[in-house]
């Protein structure tokens, strides 16, 4: 599979380098500068889909310019397989690379982009073609070799991207936002074809995002980043059912916040008192009776009841009114307030079985004592 | 490519519709150039084609002016030494020029300060700057003596007044028309290319050979097109700093007007400026080197 001359850092097998971020740091030097990353540590293994998701200036990309090279860190250590690269400059990383717009070269012609990255590493001609040939395949473009980037649409500009951060078989792959200029319909069928090419190659890919659902999507694990941070690591599920706080909770999907108070323990469910009612919530901490705190559950978790609950698992209820109702399709989307004045979503599927409620309607509703975590 | 560049006038006509009433508003960028363009039919446009018209019409109609220059030796030898002075000049200033328009654009803090280097004597008069080199370069002029004093020679040497001074002279005030345009066309390369270069394998030297340098030719062609012309029509400088023997064709020309030989000044006129309009002709033909050339020049 691999191309004579191809010996740069960490080709020594065929599966993906995992690469071990410490203490990450990195200043700008303007005086006073807030940190843009701000002591990140990472393990990313060695054939893992991670993402880094964050809003922008969390750092993600900063992180990501500082893997590939073209950054250098105030402080901390980046290794790839063990192997410090700090001091090695970009293009002896040996590291794919697919830049947010693409950055295809424009005097180039596709099958020239493409096979830049092997002309570069020495590789002769006849093997070349072989494999620009065979990168293009895998990115579904066969045939498209003679054409300028220019006479391509922005879908096939980032497939080209994608070939030719490939062809050369780094172990380790970066995008960065490669999706963001895209179509949502472009954007859907490209992220299933990410995925499809990550299970192909068997390489760590290190994906760069502000989009939480394409995040959910296509990652192993995603890295949360806030405020040049990591909020929370986790994968898909653990950061979306038991996020670690509030603001991994309101970056990924829709959330509720409860205010509470908290009244006891009973092993590690916390019974806390929200508008007047007890509520359990799973919470990984101790904390102590007494103290104000945040519950959080999902919207699509909770279930008008109007008494009766079908569910097994141990409940959540509440007494709340409803002062919007809107229909969105396959959902309906009703906002409710309760006691007082805690603002409540709930959303629950379309369905002409169920019935639908009225603004100022009083109701009830249950919820799962698991889908309830303590921020 | 070519409705880009037509004139407001033009396009006026080529765009309405013939049933159309006239729409006056669309008139009024032409009406708004009219004074200058009348100013410069009067002044400038007529007396040019006057002046051509001598070279065939004085004192009777005839292109025997044209046909005389065939085994004319004195026009021929000229004629040859302007093109080889102006492709010298020209290497010179690419050579000089491309490093200063990679500085120009790589740095930021000293960014203002190149161009200020750059611009400043491009904003003195050229006699003013040709008087200069005539002060370095003479028998007792700077350039002699820091050659003594270093030891390199022992009794100040010829510069002035020869092909070479001429040719310094020459590279020094086209410098900026050969470096505006580098720098402006470098100026236009995404950074994201010569990050996914370096991200893809290539050393800065094989990123500057197979991404910058190629990027940057629109450039190179729009400054070396400007730099030649300019060249082939300089007077000035080499008749104050060339050598007795370095007879260009603006020279020669100045001359003969001297001599009141009106008609073959103005056959060589004629000669000069279709040499430079059949260069910028073949230039706009070659790939994107039009386009540089009119995006450089905005």
């Amino acid at each position: 599979m691999t191309g004579a001359g191809m010996n740069g850092a960490g080709s020594a097998s065929g599966s993906g380098a995992s690469v071990t971020l410490s203490n990450l740091e990195k200043t700008y030097d303007r005086a006073n500068a807030a940190k843009a990353v701000d002591g990140v540590s990472l393990d990313i293994r060695s054939g893992e889909f991670l993402t880094m998701l964050g809003p922008s200036g969390s750092g993600k990309t900063t992180t990501l310019m500082m893997i590939a090279g073209f950054e250098t860190p105030t402080a901390g250590d980046i290794a790839i397989d063990g192997k410090s690269v700090v001091a090695m400059p970009p293009y002896r990383r040996n590291i794919g690379m697919v830049f947010q717009n693409y950055a295809l070269f424009p005097h180039l012609t596709v099958e020239e982009n493409v096979g830049f990255p092997l002309k570069q590493r020495g590789v002769p001609k006849a093997e070349r073609a072989k494999l620009v040939a065979e990168a293009l395949e895998l990115v579904h473009l066969p045939g498209y070799g003679a054409r300028y980037p220019r006479q391509l649409s922005g879908g096939q500009q980032q497939r080209v991207a994608v070939a030719r951060a490939v062809v050369f078989k780094p172990r380790l792959l970066l995008m960065d936002e490669p999706l963001g200029a895209l179509d949502k319909q472009l954007r859907e069928n490209l992220q299933l074809e990410m995925r499809r090419l990550h299970a192909d190659l068997g390489i760590t890919f290190i994906y760069v995002t502000h989009d939480q659902e394409e995040a959910l999507t296509m990652s192993d694990r995603i890295a949360v980043m806030n405020d040049g941070k990591v909020a929370q690591v986790g994968s898909p599920e653990d950061l979306y059912d038991r996020p670690d706080n509030r603001f991994v909770a309101g970056f990924i999907g829709e959330s509720n916040f409860l205010p509470a108070i908290v009244r006891g323990l009973e092993d590690d469910v916390v019974i806390a008192e929200c508008e007047g009612t007890l509520i359990r919530a799973l919470c990984p901490g101790r904390p102590t009776s007494g103290e104000k705190v945040t519950l959080t559950t999902r919207p699509e978790r909770l279930r008008f009841t109007d008494g009766a609950w079908s569910g097994t698992t141990p409940q959540n209820r509440l007494s709340v009114t409803v002062t919007e109702a809107v229909f969105a399709g396959e959902r309906c989307r009703y906002m409710l307030q309760a006691g007082d004045g805690t603002s409540i979503v709930l959303k629950e599927p379309s369905s002409t079985a169920i019935r639908r409620r009225a603004v100022g309607e009083r109701a009830e509703i249950a919820w799962s004592v698991a889908d309830t975590i303590l921020v | 490519m070519s409705e880009v560049v037509q004139p407001a006038s033009l396009a006026l006509a080529v765009s309405r519709p013939k049933t159309a009433p006239f729409d006056w508003r669309r008139a009024v960028p032409l009406l708004l150039a009219a004074p200058l363009l009348i100013y410069m039919l009067v002044f400038y446009a007529l007396p040019v084609v006057a002046m051509l018209l001598r070279s065939v019409n004085d004192p009777t109609w005839t292109l025997a002016n044209y046909a005389t220059l065939f085994d004319d030796v004195v026009f021929q030898k000229t004629f040859w030494i302007t093109l080889n002075t102006s492709v010298i000049v020209t290497l010179g200033c690419l050579i000089l020029g491309y490093p200063v328009a990679m500085g120009l654009v790589r740095s930021k803090t000293m960014a203002p300060f190149i161009l200020v280097i750059i611009l400043l004597p491009f904003w003195t008069s050229v006699l003013v700057r040709s008087y200069a080199w005539m002060v370095l370069l003479g028998r007792h002029g700077l350039v002699n003596e820091a050659l003594m004093a270093l030891g390199m020679i022992d009794r100040p040497i010829r510069i002035l007044n020869t092909t070479l001074a001429t040719q310094i002279a020459m590279i020094h005030i086209l410098l900026p028309y050969m470096i505006l345009p580098i720098a402006n066309a470098l100026r236009q390369i995404d950074p994201s290319l010569i990050r996914a270069a370096s991200g893809l394998g290539s050393t800065p030297f094989m990123t500057f050979r197979q991404v910058i340098l190629p990027l940057s030719m629109s450039g190179v062609a729009a400054g070396t097109l400007l730099t030649f012309v300019l060249a082939l029509g300089f007077y000035i400088t080499p008749a104050m700093v060339g050598g007795p023997r370095d007879i260009t064709l603006s020279m020669l020309i100045a001359q003969q007007v001297d001599q009141l030989n009106w008609a073959y000044a103005a056959t060589l006129s004629a000669i000069l400026l279709a040499t430079a309009l059949a260069i910028l002709a073949v230039a706009r033909k070659l790939p994107g080197v039009g386009n540089a050339f009119r995006t450089s020049m905005r």
